[in-house]
């Protein structure tokens, strides 16, 4: 079922991260599997254990099933110091989850996330390939409704 | 020879090659630098931290992964030194459950050792132990995170040395744990119990999975009937585990000691070590003679065995349908024992003392119940026996020397180094020999097969009865990493006739359930200590073992007969990479 | 060729793709068609402008206007006024202070010359403006040999943060025989407040492969790799294009210029770990590994990557290295002090006016470049304290405010230059709720490889969480310093190493603040 993501790798260990990345990037619940991880091993020739150690050391990787939209709010000290804490305070309101937690309907999952080198715009979070900076809870508030109201 | 590199250590000059590290260069000045995760057997992990070293002219560095340079000039003792150790132990101990007096590794637990030699005191730095599940899902093997310091030995030992690859790290930074994969527990991991990481773990985190309370249970009860085997590598180690000559080999105090502490018969797995001999080596006749499946592979250890089915299943089919001598044991007591004695096999209680983990998962395995009942009830390592004997309150060391019950008690040389690497190949071929040359082998010490290299290998010549000759290309691996090597080179097709494997490096005194910390070097002198009762036996080979050949004559009728088939011998699996689970049968019992 | 009346460069990086450049942009197009200007208007997606805060901004050349805070309201006033009547908006136009900024900011760069001036998803624009100039110097005039000496004679240092020197790296391993020899590019910039790599790359990614091909040329790699964080998106998608592009014009691949030397460059991502920073833990990434950095020795110079020599530099040093190849080392000494030549590109946030980065010459005042180029201190507030060289930097405070940014004034101070970001903070900063963001940091990213590292930075996160809620006791302090002093001297990589710094510095100089929360 991966075949169509490893046709474009080399069967070589150090193509292990680009095939986690994308079997993740693909997968609607932006996760890697148990089941993934046996493929990937079967096709690379490498222990499940090794991709298990690689995939849990890695913060951009999920071993658990998450939302449809993955926000990643930084929490770095220049976002810090421009009210990260604040704007966590806020998502978990509006989205009743704690950092780390999928909402119930499934539509997003609340990460913190080392500095994604936007500080110029403290501070900073991603929605998935998207970048949001200068975050005030007002703007948070019409961010997370544009993606809870259908338009994204 | 390598280039040479002078330094000192602590004033002291030494001279080492070129390439060694800090730490063993002390060593030759007689500076033991202290350390949570180097150990000499592996590759430095360098995860502790406690090794730094002062050197002159530069920071400080690790002793364990350093290499030496020419004029170094090395300090391993300062007030520095000092408090910068004490401040790592103690946040070692800060993420450390300390439970010393009920840990299985206290008096041996490195860290205990550590914190007492600095002379740490209660500290005030806050606990940083967030308590985790203990993983009991293994039969054989328990690990408690909580004890865990991370210090990598264990990875090391499984992913390297063993190439079994059931542990891992999960997480990153303090989180970081050493578990299975997606923390499945080891039950459902590659993990083939071998127990080499609970051998080289500092600190009690990994450890076997007990059965003392059960047979302490077994003996207090009085309508259990209650019997004991003990393997040949167990009598290797006791002597060194209670202040003896560690060269001595204990087992007349070994019989005692289980005598004293209630078991009803006291026997020995030796006996079915003969006859295993018996079993396999007729086996391996068949199969030359006949033009069947070659090479064959022995079968004693279920670490291996749990190996080929996951990683080799492809050689099923070479490896002899033999179970190992525990097992055999544990059949023949529920049946031929019970017959002759008369006594109600559900009423005896099976314990086998053995330097191995994996037993205890060999012997719940679903096949091994051919006498009705499971064959073995209880494992106890010789780690679990050290403990009751202790518990018992025998002075070990002055009791007098016994004697193991007859019927299934007597042994031969040949069975006393199964114990060590090689021994198997070396029993085998003295009865092999016999039987085709139909005489015994001029000297009987087969040398090649004896000694710690990974692989040893021989090309034999016996004579055949009819004057033939029979050319033979054996090999020996001991190690799973080496049986590894040895099996890749059978799956290309390389011609080999017999072939011994080993789980654990230097056999079976060199087991997973042999006192915690066994070096390479602890293991080659208990092997050397078989060799030596060899040496001294006055019977060499396993066919003039005349309790087997009496168990032939009364009971089992023929080697390899339709009776040993259906109680001696057992079949294969293959089993998953990922959770070790039974995928198929691969052979199929007669 | 054709010819545009006016070109408009449009910044388009992660900050102006936050504010809705993308939105803006195809609204100008759109516009612009309407009124029949597409053949006399060129629009130009470029990197950065160097400003931040100021939303979408796009520059029109050749009358240097600058439009800030672009809404899609402005666009059609923009078109009509400028554009069709030659009236430039002043009132969007960027104002004076930010002008001066901007200007100023130009002045003396070196690694982001170009940055904001090209469009980077076009080759031809580097070309233009002198791009691969230095390659073909390299390879056609040059020896392996000269240019290493070169280079080591430019004074140029790794601008990672270590500030080993360049010229003397690539000397260790230029002359090893190998089959095959590696050179890589740290792109991995996970420094918290440090964005400068990611602008390098967006602004002019053909720069950063030039630096690689005279690097690799120099110390006979023929394969060179860009481990880049999977972050940085944008910065992927430009490398791609230059690299694919680079091949099309026989800059890179086999038999180059028929000089007989051969090329090839790949892209390695990341998966978000800041420790893979590190050059043994990058490398052990790259192979497809955990992030946990190796022993050294052996140096990665001598046996990396898949144990082949491999040289490991950051972004911005290499993009110094075309223009070294250019100007000779002479002209590269020319800017900054002796002993850390070259110019700096510094990034600046938290509680200024205008955060965003600079390139100055080494050896910079902080003060001056808080003032100059950050804008100052946020309006009607005063500078508390400035956090220096990233997290695992050094809080000075405002007795320091005139060291110099290089290596050596820094080192005076017990400080680093790190990697170039400065956060600033004024008088409503904590500095214990900022050392505990900190610490938090590195709790969170330590690798768990070694034990000093991963529990010394658990019981930092303790200590300064209690003592951020106050319930501090005064031998927390103590225990703090003798945690971090133990994990300096232990901690298996730079990481563990590193967080002495913040946390003495943050005692030393802001005791107050932690006294407060101590009873």
């Amino acid at each position: 079922m991966y075949e169509e993501i490893f046709k474009k790798y080399t069967p070589e260990k150090e193509n292990l991260i680009y095939i986690l990345h994308e079997i993740q990037d693909t997968h609607p619940q932006q996760y890697i599997s148990e089941e993934a991880v046996e493929w990937v091993a079967e096709y690379l020739q490498i222990e499940p254990s090794h991709i298990f150690g690689v995939l849990t050391f890695y913060t951009m990787f999920s071993t658990k099933p998450r939302g449809k939209n993955i926000i990643r709010l930084c929490e770095s000290p220049p976002c810090f110091l421009r009210g990260s804490e604040k704007m966590l305070k806020r998502l978990a309101q509006l989205l009743k989850v704690k950092a780390g937690e999928t909402t119930s309907d499934g539509l997003f999952t609340l990460e913190l996330c080392a500095c994604l080198g936007v500080c110029g715009n403290a501070p900073v979070m991603m929605i998935n390939e998207d970048v949001y900076g200068d975050l005030t809870e007002e703007k948070l508030d019409k961010i997370i409704a544009s993606y809870t109201g259908g338009e994204k | 020879m390598s280039k040479m590199i002078n330094l000192t250590v602590d004033g002291i000059e030494v001279q080492v090659p070129e390439g060694t590290a800090i730490i063993s260069a002390a060593k030759k000045a007689g500076k033991n630098i202290p350390t949570l995760c180097y150990h000499p057997d592996l590759p430095a992990t360098a995860n502790c931290g406690v090794c730094v070293v002062e050197i002159e002219k530069s920071p400080l560095k690790r002793a364990c992964c350093t290499p030496v340079w020419e004029g170094m000039n090395v300090t391993t003792n300062s007030h520095k030194l000092r408090e910068l150790r004490k401040t790592l132990v103690e946040l070692t101990l800060s993420n450390h459950d300390v439970v010393c007096p009920t840990c299985v590794q206290n008096g041996k637990c490195e860290l205990q050792d550590l914190a007492y030699h600095l002379g740490i005191q209660a500290s005030d730095l806050p606990s940083l132990l967030e308590k985790k599940p203990i993983d009991y899902s293994s039969p054989s093997i328990v690990r408690d995170p909580n004890k865990c310091i991370n210090c990598g030995r264990c990875i090391t030992v499984c992913a390297q040395t063993q190439t079994v690859f059931a542990l891992t790290l999960d997480g990153r930074g303090f989180e970081t744990m050493v578990t299975t994969s997606f923390d499945r527990g080891m039950a459902n991991s590659p993990c083939v119990n071998c127990g080499q990481c609970t051998v080289y773990c500092p600190v009690g985190a990994l450890r076997e999975q007990t059965h003392i309370d059960s047979v302490w249970d077994a003996l207090l009860d009085p309508d259990k009937y209650v019997i004991v085997q003990e393997a040949p590598a167990v009598r290797a180690t006791l002597g060194e585990e209670f202040g003896m000559n560690p060269e001595e080999v204990t087992v007349g105090k070994m019989y005692a000691a289980l005598r004293s502490m209630g078991f009803d018969r006291v026997f020995d797995t030796n006996f079915t070590a003969d006859l295993t001999i018996m079993e396999e080596g007729m086996e391996l006749i068949n199969r030359v003679v006949t033009g069947g499946k070659l090479p064959v592979i022995t079968s004693c250890s279920p670490g291996w065995i749990k190996f080929m089915e996951t990683y080799f299943p492809c050689v099923a089919e070479n490896v002899s349908t033999c179970k190992s001598p525990q097992q055999m044991f544990g059949t023949m007591i529920k049946t031929y024992f019970a017959e002759k004695e008369g006594i109600d096999p559900s009423k005896i209680v099976s314990v086998s003392i053995m330097p191995c983990t994996a037993k205890k998962f060999e012997a719940q395995r679903p096949e091994m119940r051919d006498s009705g009942f499971q064959d073995v009830d209880y494992v106890l390592t010789t780690r679990e026996l050290i403990r009751m004997i202790e518990e018992a309150g025998l002075d070990f060391k002055n009791l007098p020397d016994e004697k193991a019950d007859n019927l299934m008690g007597e042994y031969t040389g040949a069975a006393t180094i199964f114990g060590a690497t090689g021994g198997v190949m070396e029993a085998a071929v003295r009865t092999a020999y016999f039987v085709l040359a139909g005489k015994e082998m001029a000297d009987l010490n087969l040398t090649p097969f004896r000694g710690m290299a990974g692989i040893k290998e021989a090309n034999l010549v016996v004579p055949l009865k009819d004057g033939g000759e029979l050319p033979l290309h054996v090999a020996v691996a001991h190690g799973l990493g080496n049986a590894r090597k040895l099996m890749e080179r059978v799956v290309a097709g390389e011609v080999f006739h017999f072939i011994e494997i080993m789980a654990c490096p230097g056999g079976c005194v060199g087991g997973g359930g042999q006192p915690f910390g066994s070096s390479i070097a602890d293991r080659a002198r208990r092997g050397q200590s078989l060799y030596k009762e060899d040496a001294a036996a006055v019977k060499r080979t396993s066919h003039s073992n005349s309790e087997v050949m009496k168990a032939y004559a009364d009971f089992l009728g023929e080697p390899n007969s339709h009776k040993a088939h259906q109680l001696l011998h057992t079949n294969y699996f293959e089993r998953s990479k990922v959770t070790g689970d039974c995928v198929k049968a691969v052979t199929h019992k007669h | 060729m054709k010819f545009y009346r006016s070109h408009i460069l449009i910044g388009i990086d992660d900050s102006s793709l936050a504010a809705g450049v993308k939105e803006i942009e195809a609204l100008l197009r759109s516009e612009l068609q309407k009124n029949n200007l597409s053949d006399e208007i060129n629009i130009l997606e470029t990197g950065t402008l160097g400003l931040f805060g100021t939303g979408v901004s796009m520059t029109v050349f050749p009358e240097q206007v600058t439009y800030v805070n672009l809404t899609a309201a402005d666009v059609p006033e923009i078109v009509s006024e400028h554009f069709l009547k030659g009236r430039p908006v002043t009132r969007l136009a960027l104002k004076a202070p930010l002008k001066k900024h901007y200007d100023y900011n130009y002045k003396n760069r070196i690694v982001l010359a170009n940055s904001g001036k090209i469009n980077p998803e076009d080759i031809k624009d580097y070309l233009a403006a002198g791009g691969y100039e230095a390659w073909e110097k390299a390879l056609l005039i040059m020896q392996p040999g000269e240019v290493v000496d070169e280079v080591k004679a430019s004074g140029l240092r790794g601008r990672g943060g270590a500030g080993f020197p360049t010229g003397l790296k690539w000397s260790f391993t230029a002359p090893i025989k190998a089959e095959q020899k590696l050179f890589v590019i740290n792109a991995d910039e996970g420094e918290p407040g440090t964005f400068k790599d990611r602008l390098i790359m967006e602004g002019d990614p053909h720069k950063l492969l030039e630096g690689i091909m005279i690097g690799s040329y120099a110390v006979g790699a023929t394969k060179a790799y860009i481990y880049i964080r999977g972050e940085y998106k944008l910065c992927i998608h430009r490398l791609e294009i230059a690299i694919k592009d680079a091949y099309e014009y026989g800059l890179l691949g086999n038999n180059i210029f028929d000089s007989g030397f051969d090329l090839d460059i790949y892209i390695k991502i990341g998966a978000g770990a800041y420790v893979c920073g590190e050059e043994t833990a990058l490398i052990e990434s790259m192979e497809g590994n955990r992030g946990n950095p190796r022993s050294k020795p052996p140096f990665p110079g001598v046996q990396g990557a898949w144990q082949l020599p491999t040289v490991v530099n950051n972004v911005e040093t290499i993009a110094n290295v075309p223009a070294i190849i250019t100007n000779g080392s002479e002209w590269y000494k020319g800017y900054g002090p002796d002993g850390c030549s070259g110019t700096k590109v510094f990034t600046i946030m938290g509680d200024v006016n205008l955060p965003g980065l600079c390139e100055v010459d080494m050896g910079t005042s902080l003060r001056t470049i808080i003032d100059e180029f950050g804008g100052g201190v946020k309006e009607g507030h005063q500078f508390k304290a400035a956090l220096v060289g990233g997290a695992a930097g050094v809080f000075l405070p405002i007795e320091r405010l005139d060291v110099n940014m290089d290596y050596n004034s820094l080192r005076n101070y017990a400080a680093v230059l790190g990697s170039g970001a400065i956060l600033v903070m004024d008088e409503r900063a904590d500095i214990v709720d900022m050392l505990y963001s900190v610490i938090r940091f590195f709790r969170h990213e330590s690798c768990g490889k070694c034990s000093p590292c991963a529990n010394g930075n658990e019981m930092l996160y303790k200590l300064i969480s209690k003592i951020r809620k106050g319930k501090g006791a005064p031998e927390d302090l103590y225990n703090m310093d003798k945690v971090a002093e133990a994990m300096f001297h232990s901690s298996f990589c730079a990481l563990g190493q590193s967080l002495v710094m913040p946390i003495r510095s943050a005692i030393e100089h802001f005791k107050a603040d932690f006294l407060k929360r101590i009873n």
